[in-house]
């Protein structure tokens, strides 16, 4: 029984424009204690569906669909006191800019003893602990001092650190991390991305880790569900994604990476993605695809299971001996140095 | 001694910081770039790499004039221009261009496009109203952008075409060196890429030389000729490309590249990673000795911690700033610590 | 923090030296004769003389100054009003009080109506009570304040008798000579005044704390909050409105120190005896050294006002605070 089982979810907002289909019919599942990772570009909808499924989207002007079923409950359809007591203590979901997340007029201990007492009838004395604890376990140094300080005196990497401990704190079944380390710099995100993984194996929580960056999905992933405008094209364990690729969007995003080019010529997806006010007919990549044909431009290619491989689904009308060709093609080129 | 078209000595950019209730002293400074040499060849690139506060962006605004050094040479094309101003600086100033990191910040909206990629043109006032105009709109084509769209604004255009015309605007006078600064960091994978081959492009078509700074190792290795590693205001490396990713000798290199994430699981999953501890000192008070010592995992001290090393050729082409060098590449966590072997082995 | 309000106050001491250097250049130095001035219309050639001498006007002006501050700073004298045959200071502090009621009232009277439609506003923007809101502001804005305090004085006092059409009752109780006294007169003469004098600044204000809490909702932090399981209102209380309100909070002062310098209008509309009513009046009766005392008043109270609200920024942004 998964721990979150995510099926044709929608999310569509009301703009002056129109309306814009954030999200079009996305499922998945995630395992306890497991990783998955959502990939895509920006705009794709991977934030837009973790603020569905936390019910963080504004209210007004947003429409929900589908399901989000965790622990026996459909998320979605929970009404907002009963959500808010899922927020924070058995799911919870750290953001991208750690220098703007946190409230730059309380101390950090008094958010941290926020985020215990939100959720368990339990007196200062004791949250304050437990805020010490989480400190220290996230490595910042001088914790008992540190508690007193307030967000503008701590580092980047320190304030994310800060931001992980308080949506631990709690200690959740589900992390959702939305591009935890991309405003950080590549010393600082290796730290925080090993002490995720240390948490992970202390705390037994799964994470869905939002991302573009193929590197950190290649490092840390058990599972991946590639997005392209508000559809998921791809999904799979890592294996399959890296290795056995089978959609062109997904072969587009390993061609345009400098690493595996070792200084030949990159082969970057050619435009841009299109708008979600009005998307394109058919399959929604074919606009940009090397290998689109007739069929493309006027048939949505459903999500299909592979023919030897019943969790590796791809949405693509291109035959079997293409794709697989596709793969060998893109696999034989990532030549990586050590 | 190849065409060099760039040479930095001894570059420094201080920042006075200042207390004091009515009369300002000065009680510090912040030491942005202290002491930086480099040089560039004519038609080849150079990428700088380093992280958030090493100094990498001012220097290239000091390279550029944007700001003046407090100490050192910038010497363009055999001419000092550390110090000149006036109607000299101008002409300088028609034969380097920057790009800049942000395509959503740094186009003015209020302008056209093609005034924006013209304005130099203007400001030197090379070439009447048409033939600029022409000018502008070839340009446009050359970035890949449609010569049409001569009369939009930036923001009926995406991330990816607003960095093209950055590019553009870059190109317009006919440079003949261009510093870009995070040119690709904001934008996506894909249009990353597109940019990075543009840029290759048009180097080989105008014979252009770059000074490309970012943070991204994989994209400065992708672009470049030659690599210097950036930390605390100073060069730590400076290697040719291959010889900087195939054996960095300093271990801030190393740590920089073993923290790259790399999007071959297997490999990504078998390695041991150099994590470091800590965050990086300020640059107002830097440690003593070598800048990088609190955070080595190489450290000796009574050595590093008293002798600042300078910046000498090392195994491989590479020259590094360290008493300690890596002597293999990828080095495992145990075999990383300098001298005697630790205890547990 | 303390090398913040150390200049904060050497500061203040330099803005009361220039205005009250102006202020003395303005009353006694530009004028021709400011003996005659200072003495008033009906003094006789001899009593410009003793004025005159009293005001050390016969010594050098670097003098006159120094005295002029001396008796200021060291024995808070702001001097004599030869045409009333009043102390100055008495006078001064007499009115004080009325403009004091009368301003503090309507600051409460404003924040009142402001904070409460700014956040609904903020809340649900574009929506029918926004709408409307925005109008009000529109209106609180483009009606003059004497106009809406004539006509309130004159519809709801003179027709409708429902309030008093003019004047002040202490709140101290009645003084002899005086007709009315005591916290219930005194409220009941101030109520239309304030809600009047609140009209506009309200608009304001509601259009301020509008913007600032619209800004916070988008704040990255409240997103955590509400990630955190924050119900509404703890989100709104403490986090979005203890961020919005800063901004709000020093332009309250400065509004504050502007207003108690002399609500003129109004106080002439309403027969309230505060600063602006008698700064008014001793113009009118060429009275200067009137004039003068409450120009160099109000100046202090706006520099004192505004280096109070400096440092209670200070104090309530740890940013500042700890830097």
């Amino acid at each position: 029984m998964a721990l979150l089982d995510v099926r044709d979810l929608k999310t569509s907002f009301k703009t002056d424009d129109g309306i814009v289909q954030a999200v079009d019919g996305l499922s998945f599942s995630v395992e306890k204690g497991e990783t998955l990772a959502i990939v895509g570009e920006s705009g794709c909808g991977k934030s837009v569906t973790c603020l569905s499924i936390m019910g963080l989207n504004p209210r007004q002007n947003t429409i929900t669909a589908g399901e989000a079923i965790f622990k026996d409950r459909d998320l979605l359809k929970l009404p907002q006191d009963e959500m808010r007591k899922v927020r924070g203590a058995e799911i919870s979901m750290i953001f991208q800019d750690p220098m703007t997340s946190l409230n730059p007029v309380h101390t950090i201990g008094r958010q941290l003893i926020e985020a215990v007492q939100l959720h368990e009838n339990v007196p200062k004395q004791a949250a304050r602990r437990r805020a010490l604890e989480m400190v220290k376990a996230v490595g910042i140094p001088r914790p008992d001092a540190r508690l007193d300080d307030y967000p503008h005196q701590f580092s980047g990497g320190m304030r994310q650190r800060v931001m992980i401990a308080m949506s631990l704190i709690n200690n959740p079944d589900l992390l959702i991390a939305d591009e935890p380390t991309t405003a950080l710099d590549v010393t600082t995100q290796a730290q925080i991305l090993n002490l995720m993984n240390e948490l992970q194996r202390d705390f037994g929580s799964a994470i869905i880790l939002i991302t573009h960056d193929l590197g950190v999905v290649a490092e840390t992933a058990d599972n991946v569900l590639v997005m392209y405008a508000a559809k998921a094209i791809e999904q799979g364990d890592y294996r399959d994604i890296f290795y056995a690729p089978r959609h062109p969007y997904t072969w587009g995003l390993l061609s345009s990476l400098p690493r595996l080019a070792q200084g030949a010529e990159l082969k970057p997806i050619p435009g841009s993605p299109p708008s979600l006010l009005q998307p394109p007919p058919g399959c929604r990549f074919h606009l940009r695809c090397p290998h689109a044909f007739d069929r493309c431009r006027s048939e949505v290619p459903p999500l299909v299971p592979a023919p030897d491989d019943a969790e590796h689904l791809d949405a693509c009308h291109l035959d079997e001996q293409s794709k697989q060709r596709g793969a060998e093609d893109i696999v034989g080129r990532m030549k990586v140095g050590a | 001694m190849a065409d060099e078209l760039l040479r930095v000595e001894n570059l420094e950019k201080h920042f006075p910081i200042t207390r004091g209730v009515i009369f300002q002293k000065e009680v510090g400074r912040v030491r942005a770039v202290d002491g930086v040499s480099f040089s560039v060849e004519r038609g080849a690139t150079l990428g700088v790499v380093g992280e958030s506060g090493c100094g990498k962006s001012t220097m290239a605004r000091c390279i550029m004039r944007l700001l003046d050094p407090t100490g050192g040479k910038v010497i363009f094309d055999g001419k000092d221009i550390t110090t000149i101003k006036g109607a000299e600086l101008m002409k300088v100033r028609r034969e380097l261009m920057m790009v800049f990191q942000d395509p959503y910040a740094s186009l003015n909206v209020r302008k056209r496009v093609g005034s924006i990629i013209g304005e130099a043109l203007e400001v030197h006032k090379i070439g009447t109203p048409k033939e600029n105009k022409a000018r502008v709109q070839e340009l446009l084509d050359v970035v890949g952008l449609n010569p049409e769209h001569y009369n939009r604004f930036p923001h009926e255009f995406s991330g990816g075409q607003r960095q093209r015309i950055g590019v553009a605007r870059a190109l317009a006078i006919r440079p003949k060196l261009i510093v870009c600064d995070e040119p690709v960091s904001a934008l996506d994978v894909s249009v990353q890429a597109q940019i990075l081959n543009l840029l290759k492009q048009l180097q080989r078509e105008f014979d252009l030389t770059y000074v490309f700074i970012a943070h991204d190792l994989d994209v400065v290795r992708h672009i470049s000729d030659n690599v210097a590693v950036m930390y605390l205001g100073k060069l730590v490396e400076t290697a040719p490309g291959p010889a900087l990713y195939e054996h960095p000798r300093h271990p801030y290199t190393g740590a920089l590249l073993s923290a790259v994430p790399i999007p071959n699981p297997d490999v990504a999953r078998a390695r041991q990673p150099i994590v470091l501890e800590g965050d990086v000192p300020s640059p107002i008070n830097p440690p003593s000795g070598c800048r990088f010592h609190p955070r080595c995992p190489r450290f000796q001290p009574g050595h590093c911690d008293v002798d600042e090393p300078q910046l000498e050729p090392k195994d491989g082409g590479n020259k590094a700033a360290c008493h300690y060098p890596l002597e293999t590449w990828p080095m495992s966590d145990l075999r990383l610590h300098a001298g005697s072997v630790p205890a547990g082995t | 923090m303390i090398r913040y309000i150390i200049r904060r106050l050497l500061w203040a001491v330099v803005l009361f030296i220039s205005v009250t250097l102006a202020t003395y250049l303005i009353f006694y130095i530009i004028p021709v004769d400011p003996a005659r001035l200072a003495a008033g219309k009906a003094a006789s050639p001899h009593d410009v003389q003793v004025v005159a001498h009293r005001l050390y006007l016969d010594r050098p002006i670097y003098e006159q100054y120094l005295h002029f501050l001396d008796r200021l700073v060291l024995h808070l004298d702001l001097g004599y009003s030869y045409a009333n045959r009043q102390d100055v200071g008495t006078t001064v502090l007499n009115a004080a009080p009325i403009t004091a009621s009368l301003v503090l009232g309507s600051v409460v009277v404003w924040m009142l109506i402001a904070v409460p439609v700014g956040v609904y506003s903020a809340l649900r923007p574009r929506s029918v009570g926004d709408r409307i809101a925005m109008t009000g502001v529109l209106t609180g804005i483009s009606v003059h304040p004497v106009w809406l305090g004539l006509i309130a004085s004159y519809v709801l006092g003179y027709k409708l008798n429902l309030f008093p059409i003019q004047g002040y009752c202490a709140f101290s109780g009645a003084a002899p000579g005086e007709t009315c006294g005591g916290p219930v007169d005194w409220f009941y003469h101030l109520i239309v005044p304030w809600t009047v004098f609140a009209i506009l600044y309200a608009a304001f204000y509601v259009r301020m704390i509008r913007s600032t809490v619209l800004d916070t909702l988008n704040e990255d932090y409240v997103r955590t909050a509400r990630a955190k399981g924050a119900p509404e209102r703890r989100v709104l209380v403490h986090h979005v409105l203890r961020n919005a309100m800063l901004p709000v909070v020093t332009m309250l002062g400065m509004d504050v120190a502007l207003a108690l310098g002399g609500a003129v209008l109004l106080e002439q509309v309403f027969g309230l005896p505060g600063l602006g009513y008698v700064a008014l009046h001793s113009l009118f009766q060429f009275d200067y050294p009137i004039t003068l005392g409450v120009v160099v008043f109000a100046s202090m109270l706006v520099i004192v006002f505004n280096l109070i609200v400096d440092l209670l920024y200070a104090w309530v942004d740890p940013r500042i605070r700890l830097a």
